[in-house]
């Protein structure tokens, strides 16, 4: 190691080095410059002091002490390194001079300029102890501020033994005003002050007179006025100016690298090592073993070596063993993310770009709505597309997606949806069955409520809410007869005896029995037997909620024979296959009072329950067997009448049964109800609907089977009649094929209401169907 | 009443799932932590069948993961070099705080650290099913080497990206495995067919980032963490695969001829080596130097009947490819300054056409502007000052159709200044009933090989007969309807006249004689089969086709909507055209 050793290039060094070989030191060009500066500021403010300090002695020499005081304090201040060179005496001494001299010589490092240095030191002796003071001050800066000089300058020092004349040391010189000596020399003599007896007057001649007074200044320490040299007043000058004292001193001379990256052969100085340096440190010993300690206990870690094999690939898959298990089972990979389509190109074709109502719309929607999440746009060309805005939003998500979105399989159903069509019979291989209307009955101003065909199928009779009965020949769509009766029709019911030729009407509370005259002789004189087999068993008759009337006058002239008087509104009547009995329903919540069995013949009735079980919406009578099916509300409970007990109760899966039609084989039975529903109950397999069709949109008014062909059909208030293909099969294994073949409409809604009540012809394929636009429909 | 009570959930599916909470107590893990364990370990959440049951009663919204999968990430060794790292950080912060610039110093040179390659192993137990994963991958590594080498992460990542996606570009060029090519407005979709599995990636526009501040980079620098280490082991079974040397190396020919050109020009061999690389426009160095690869032609084995169709088809679909490799082979392709240089020398490369660049554009470039052998320059501004004769100036859209197109598209559409056709996605693969875009079906009919000349005027005359034909049909559709609707209301007249008791003029008139189409009556006849046969299916299925249908109805609906959408957009622009004559 080499010293660092920076030199003021403002006052001179001896470097006992010959100036060819490459010396070592360094001048750090910043801190000498700045060194530079500072000592310049010392010098001017120096050379300032003293020609303030000498008017203000031309002033008052009372003041003088002041000053003097001052200044020394100032100097203090600001020179407390060059302290003692304050008083070095007037002349510099041999050595002194010397020294600069050689310093000046190894300045300028060159031999050739030896004449310059000879005029210098000519100038040398005449140089007033100021500028003296100067450059020592300046040696003395750079001898306090260095730590190591050369050994020449130990050898040559002067700072302590100057040569000095006045030994008073370093005080205020206004000590000694009031003495005749300023001090005392080496020998301990009185240096006496000059005498001095300038009064003002003397001194005002002196400037008039004396053309160096300007140059003359006065030494406090020797009491004497000195007149400076040319040489002297140029150095004063040039100081002034803020450049160096000497003239031939170049300030810009090239600078030396002294410290390079070459490593020299000799050090920079040659002061023998610090002991210290030989000694083992403790401090450091101390700390070693801490260390030493630390890393025995484990707390530090040896230095890690750098792992080569990090960032380096190889081949992972070399060996594909089974060892590491798959994922289980319940792995699902990520989905891919979805490719692009022809709206995200840069240029698309025109149709996928947004027009200005889908781009308002876009804006609109929440951005989880959006089909697109982006909007598609058309550039011209590829140098202008710009950066997608969204880019790293859309990344990040993707992101967020494969760690934070919880997974779950789906299975996604692939199915043609063909084949999740039914295979069906065609309707075309089911025939007959009606398919177009063909006949259209007119003729009621009301709704017709119910309609009902004649067992030889020539006639048919409805009822309406116009308060008639109208007779219709099915054929002719010709109305025979109309009987008033003076309501609104509920129920229309013609005697299933091909015998007879009665029909059953239910009328507010009563349920009247007609006798249409519209057959041959032999049916009517059964009817008359019939009927006047009543009359005999009339006085049998007992007294009860129900009463039997005959009918006398004008209505029965016009067919209607019999009354029968009940005690509440009578909804439906219905007749027994052998046409002797007839069921009548009046519902109530509140009273077991709902259904009749008429027996017309004897003219008794009677009630066959004693509970109440439920609003009951319509009975029907078993076509063979003596059972009785009531409908109420949500079930359908079917009645061994021999036995007089309930042998089943259908759950029809409905809110609210409408109708209810049994087939004529007697082990099956559909129901309509009014949340839409048909529901085909077969007996003989299940309490629960064989079958729930949702075919109509709106409620269901009426069912109907046929009695010949395997038909069904079911009436609604979306004025449509469906009719079913229904194939029972005598096999118990084999379940009915239900099929339906044709939706037919024709009736038009009035008032939300359509088809009310639908009935087959009895050996035709056709349809009779009653609207609420008071029309009947034949369908063939 | 024998036996203890059964307490709820205790058995069942909920024992197979546990929150994230829960899962991160078991773990001892932090939030963040967990994360990055969750991200690297490829553990996700379950969606539970009942979530209700699993979530103990309560319907509050909880990620569930499998219990399962939480027993696994205990055994994980990176989860103790999380701890050691969260040690590391702490005695960090408390050197800092005591100013102990050596301890601090030391701490930082013993950085715990953590490998992924066991983590890579496991998840991917065999190399297809890392292929299979590599699409989100190459995206994060084609997005980071596009950041700035400030800021938002290490700059370290960022050039292993960079380092890695050259090598991948590399890789698919030596393989020649590019399929397809798209421009989107988010930038360009690459598909590359690599071993059977096909790969698609997207790489930005090569712009700067404005970094948006609700996203959070720590966990993309995680995931790209495991990616590039995912990445560099499918490169080098790549690279091994095609016997190419894995830090891959120019080969050695043009490894010398770059060297006299560009030395001067980049300061430090190592970056210009990437860069070179990255330059696309050499081959690579292989290690057993195989003078060509020689193609292996398959064994023909006797097959049956059935498959021999199979065959076939495949040897066709075969020999496309084979062609489709060689699309631009023998074309001289020279890119201005303006275009995407990288995307392009890539796909010129992959499909074997030589590609050259201006030489202050980057390094690599092979001959100058002014050579004559030039075939095809790639422009993208309105007009060139100096053009050659002997080569077409087009613009880069045509690249990038022609690969989608697999044939060289007539270059005449893609000249300067002139407006391009629409750039097609060649992802969409149209289904029957799907909307067609009519440049689609132009395209199409080229690679079939029919005539493209004069075709746009004859194709829209056709369309217009067929639209003709069309309107007419609908016509007579509506007349018949109204036909029916008058017959209907006269009907329904004589009905309201007969209800109200009015008596009709009785006349008798010519009644017309109704033509039955025996056609269309069947038709409506199945139609009501059809109808009836719906009637009769049961709820769930009939649900099931109501809801298929209704997706196919909407699937028409945006057909037609495109379409009349196109319709429209065409008059306009022939409107225009005659205005303009």
């Amino acid at each position: 190691m080499f010293p660092r050793v920076t030199f003021d290039p403002g006052c001179s060094h001896a470097l006992p080095l010959t100036p060819d070989v490459p010396t070592c030191s360094v001048m750090e060009e910043s801190s000498s410059s700045t060194r530079r500066s500072e000592q310049e500021e010392e010098m001017e403010k120096q050379t300032e002091k003293t020609v303030k300090k000498r008017s203000k002695e031309e002033e008052e020499e009372e003041e003088e002490v002041f000053t003097f005081n001052k200044k020394c304090t100032e100097e203090e201040e600001d020179l407390s390194d060059s302290e003692d060179s304050v008083f070095s005496g007037l002349e510099d001494s041999g050595s002194d001079s010397e020294d600069d001299e050689e310093d000046e010589e190894e300045e300028e490092g060159s031999a050739d300029e030896k004449a310059q240095n000879a005029e210098y030191l000519k100038v040398e002796p005449e140089q007033t102890p100021q500028i003296k003071e100067e450059e020592e001050k300046k040696k003395g800066a750079v001898t306090e501020g260095e730590e190591e000089k050369q050994e020449d300058e130990y050898q040559h020092d002067s700072s302590d033994e100057e040569d000095i004349r006045n030994t008073v040391g370093n005080i205020p010189m206004e000590w000694y005003k009031d003495f005749p000596h300023i001090g005392y020399n080496l020998d301990g003599k009185k240096i006496y002050k000059p005498i001095r007896n300038k009064d003002e007057l003397d001194d005002f001649l002196d400037k008039m007179e004396d053309p160096d007074y300007w140059r003359t200044v006065h030494d406090k320490q020797t009491g004497s006025d000195i007149v400076l040299s040319d040489e002297q007043v140029e150095l004063v000058n040039r100081l002034q100016r803020g450049q160096f004292g000497d003239v031939n001193f170049n300030e810009y001379q090239p600078q030396v690298e002294f410290f390079s990256q070459d490593v020299m052969l000799h050090p920079v100085t040659n002061r023998p090592a610090d002991k210290r340096s030989f000694i083992p440190s403790l401090i450091e010993k101390e700390k070693v073993s801490k260390l030493v300690h630390a890393i025995k206990m484990g707390w530090i870690k040896p230095r890690r070596t750098e792992d080569a094999s990090r960032g380096r690939y190889y081949d992972l898959w070399a060996n594909e063993d089974s060892s590491i298990l798959a994922r289980h089972k319940m792995h699902l990979p990520a989905p891919k993310a979805p490719l692009p389509g022809h709206q995200e190109s840069y240029n698309p074709p025109p149709e996928y770009l947004f027009t200005d109502e889908e781009h308002a719309l876009w804006e609109q929607q929440d951005a989880s709505d959006r089909k697109l999440p982006f909007v598609p746009r058309k550039f011209s060309s590829l140098r202008q597309v710009p950066a997608f805005p969204r880019f790293l939003h859309e990344r990040f998500e993707r992101c967020l997606d494969l760690y934070l979105c919880p997974r779950q399989r789906k299975m996604r159903v692939n199915v043609n949806p063909e084949d999740l069509i039914p295979k069906l019979p065609k309707p075309k291989d089911l025939q007959p069955f009606p398919t177009t209307q063909s006949l259209v009955y007119r003729g009621h101003s009301g709704l017709v409520r119910s309609i009902s065909v004649s067992p030889s199928g020539q006639w048919l009779a409805s009822g309406s809410d116009d308060g008639s009965v109208r007779f219709w020949e099915v054929r002719s769509s010709r109305c025979m007869r109309t009987v008033p009766v003076g309501g609104a029709v509920k129920s229309i019911a013609w005697n299933p005896n091909p015998l007879v030729c009665l029909l059953a009407v239910a009328q507010g509370s009563v349920v009247l029995i007609l006798s249409p005259s519209l057959a041959d002789r032999q049916v009517i004189l059964s009817t008359e037997r019939l009927l006047s087999g009543q009359r005999e068993a009339e006085s049998v008759e007992e007294a009860g909620p129900v009463k039997w009337s005959d009918v006398e006058g004008e209505e029965l002239s016009q067919g209607i024979r019999l009354k029968i008087q009940h005690p509440k509104a009578v909804h439906q009547v219905t007749w027994h296959a052998k046409g002797d009995y007839l069921a009548s329903v009046m519902p109530d919540h509140s009273s077991h009072l709902q259904v009749f069995i008429h027996q017309v013949s004897r003219r008794r009735s009677q009630n066959p329950f004693r509970k109440n079980k439920g609003l009951v919406q319509c009975v029907s009578f078993h076509p063979v067997r003596p059972y009785f099916f009531v409908g109420t509300q949500r079930s359908v409970r079917i009645y061994n009448l021999v036995k007089q007990e309930m042998t089943k109760k259908l759950q029809a899966n409905s809110k609210w049964i409408s109708s209810m039609a049994v087939h004529p084989g007697g082990d099956h039975v559909i129901c309509g109800s009014y949340d839409c529903r048909l529901s085909w109950f077969d007996l003989d397999l299940s309490t629960k609907p064989y079958k729930m069709l949702r075919h109509h949109k709106k409620a269901v008014r009426g069912v109907a089977y046929h009695r010949l062909y395997p038909l069904f059909a079911s009436a609604s208030d979306d004025g449509s009649v469906i009719v079913c293909h229904g194939t029972v099969y005598s096999d118990l294994l084999q379940n009915p094929l239900i099929v339906p073949v044709k939706v037919l409409r024709g009736h038009v809604i009035t008032h939300d209401l359509g088809v009310l009540d639908v009935t087959f012809h009895p050996t035709q394929p056709w349809i009779f169907s009653s609207g609420a636009d008071g029309t009947i429909r034949l369908f063939t | 009443m024998g036996g203890l009570q059964k307490k709820k959930y205790e058995r069942g599916s909920v024992t197979n799932y546990i929150t994230r909470n829960k899962a991160r107590k078991k773990l001892q893990l932090s939030l963040p932590d967990f994360r990055r364990l969750c991200i690297l370990k490829g553990i996700y959440p379950h969606e539970p069948k009942h979530k209700k049951k699993v979530n103990k009663g309560s319907t509050a919204p909880r990620t569930f993961y499998l219990l399962k999968d939480i027993r696994f990430l205990l055994h994980e060794p990176i989860v103790g070099k999380f701890r050691d790292y969260k040690v590391f950080v702490r005695k960090l912060k408390k050197a800092y705080g005591k100013t102990e610039w050596t301890a601090v110093e030391r701490l930082k040179e013993n950085k715990p650290a953590y490998k992924l390659d066991h983590i890579v192993k496991e998840r991917y137990p065999s190399f297809i099913d890392a292929l299979r994963d590599i699409d989100d991958s190459l995206c994060m590594c084609f997005l980071f080497s596009t950041f700035a080498r400030t800021g938002k992460c290490h700059v370290q990542t960022i050039q292993l990206c960079r380092r890695l996606t050259v090598e991948w570009m590399n890789y698919v060029i030596a393989s020649r495995a590019l399929r397809k090519v798209f421009i989107s407005i988010k930038g360009i979709y690459y598909q590359a067919e690599v071993m059977g599995q096909l790969v698609t990636w997207l790489v930005p526009y090569q712009f700067s980032h404005d970094h948006p501040t609700d996203v959070d980079y720590r966990v993309m620098a995680t995931f790209t963490e495991l990616y590039t280490t995912l990445l560099g082991f499918i490169n080098f079974r790549l690279y091994q695969s095609l016997n190419l040397v894995y830090p891959p190396k120019l080969d050695i020919k043009a490894e010398s001829e770059l060297k006299e050109e560009d030395d001067e020009d980049y300061a430090m061999n190592s970056e210009s080596y990437l860069e070179k690389l990255s330059a696309l426009s050499t081959s690579l160095a292989r290690m057993v130097s195989t003078a060509e690869e020689e193609e292996t032609e398959l064994d023909k084995f006797p097959v049956e009947e059935e498959d021999l169709e199979k065959m076939e088809a495949r040897e066709k679909e075969q020999k496309e490819q084979e062609t489709q490799k060689k699309l631009f082979e023998g074309l001289k392709v020279f890119l201005n300054r303006e275009v995407p240089r990288e995307s392009l020398a890539f796909l010129i490369r992959c499909f074997g056409g030589e590609v050259s660049w201006d030489k202050s554009v980057c390094i690599g470039s092979t001959y100058e502007v002014t050579d004559e052998t030039i075939t095809h320059q790639i422009v993208d501004r309105p007009n060139v000052d100096k053009q050659y004769i002997n080569r077409y100036y087009i613009q880069p859209q045509w690249v990038y159709d022609c690969v989608n197109a697999k044939i060289l598209l007539p270059v005449e559409d893609y000249f300067l200044g002139v407006t391009l056709p629409p750039h097609l996605s060649p992802f969409v693969e149209e289904k029957e009933g799907d909307y067609v875009p009519p440049e689609k079906l132009k395209i199409m009919a080229l690679q079939r090989g029919e005539k493209p000349a004069n075709e746009q005027e004859e194709e829209e005359e056709e369309e217009e007969e067929e639209d003709d034909e069309e309107e007419e049909e609908d016509e007579n559709e509506e007349e018949e309807d109204a036909d029916e609707e008058v017959e209907e209301k006269n009907l329904k007249k004589m009905e309201e006249q007969r209800s109200q008791g009015k008596s009709l003029p009785v006349k008798v008139t010519a009644g017309k004689v109704k033509v039955d189409n025996p056609a269309r009556l069947e038709q409506e006849e199945k139609a009501e089969e059809k109808r009836l046969a719906i009637m009769m299916m049961k709820k769930k299925e009939k649900y099931l086709y109501d809801k298929i249908m209704f997706g196919k109805k909407r699937k028409i609906r945006e057909a037609n909507k495109l379409t009349a959408k196109r319709k429209a957009h065409d008059d306009a622009e022939k409107s225009k055209k005659k205005a303009k004559k």
